[in-house]
């Protein structure tokens, strides 16, 4: 089911025209190297330490069938009180195979009043994401989710 | 033109929770792509945001490149007092725009 990493049809008609142009060419790609499972796992290290990671409390609203990878809509939202004394620190989120593995990091605190943040990413292939919490006690909470993806996203040519 | 676009409510009850909506007009190219002779284009994102209200920071986010084009974020506070929010996008290049809002709390 997996596309071909160069046969993006973008990328396709790229090269299309410039050959046309050109005569016949050698195709050449240079691809940055995208991030891989050992770098998600780094990037995830970089945030939560040495600490243990449980699974649950955290929600990720993401489709898991997007047509266009340029922009995804992605909710992440914590089961957690929020109380002066209890509530989420800080929500990370992580992708396995875009050329980068964080996506972003979001600060909250006692005063967010619902543990939720939204926003709209970018998608370079289909992959998993990764959201982990950090609560006021310092405990940290993971949930992940498949997305596919069928336009691939951040590193297709300028055209 | 208007790079930013907030949507905060006008009037709420105290301690209600509010949602606020937030949009900056920016490229967020993300130096990973290139162009047909093979050059680099150079990264170009947002990379920090920042919501205070009354001055107290209530929110904070760091950007990567995987945040897509013109960025859109929401999230939520407690009305507590009334007065302005205020938005603050920084970013590569210098790249500094601000926005503000006010609520009045019943």
């Amino acid at each position: 089911m997996r596309q071909h990493k160069t046969s993006t049809r973008r990328e396709f008609l790229g090269f299309a025209g410039s050959a046309a142009a050109l005569g016949a060419v050698p195709i050449v790609t240079l691809r940055p190297a995208e991030a891989t499972p050992a770098m998600l796992a780094a990037a995830i290290r970089n945030v939560v330490g040495e600490a243990p990671v449980q699974t649950g409390k955290v929600k990720l609203e993401i489709p898991p069938l997007v047509e266009n990878g340029n922009t995804v809509p992605m909710t992440v939202s914590v089961a957690s009180p929020v109380t002066p004394d209890d509530y989420v620190r800080s929500i990370h989120v992580f992708n396995e195979k875009n050329p980068q593995p964080n996506i972003g990091n979001f600060y909250l605190g006692p005063r967010a009043g619902r543990a939720q943040v939204s926003t709209r990413i970018r998608l370079a292939d289909s992959q998993k994401i990764v959201a982990i919490a950090r609560l006021a006690d310092g405990s940290f909470w993971s949930i992940s989710a498949d997305v596919v993806v069928t336009l691939a996203a951040c590193t297709e040519e300028v055209i | 033109m208007v790079s930013a676009l907030i949507n905060v409510p006008k009037k709420a009850k105290r301690g209600e929770i509010i949602e606020i909506k937030t949009l900056m007009s920016h490229i967020m190219e993300t130096g990973y792509r290139h162009t047909a002779t093979g050059a680099i284009v150079p990264r170009d994102i947002i990379t920090g945001f920042t919501c205070r209200y009354n001055g107290a920071e209530i929110f904070r986010a760091d950007l990567f490149p995987a945040i897509a084009a013109n960025p859109f974020i929401t999230f939520f506070t407690v009305a507590t007092e009334s007065g302005k929010f205020d938005f603050e996008w920084i970013g590569d290049n210098g790249f500094s725009e601000t926005a503000s809002a006010s609520i009045i709390v019943e």
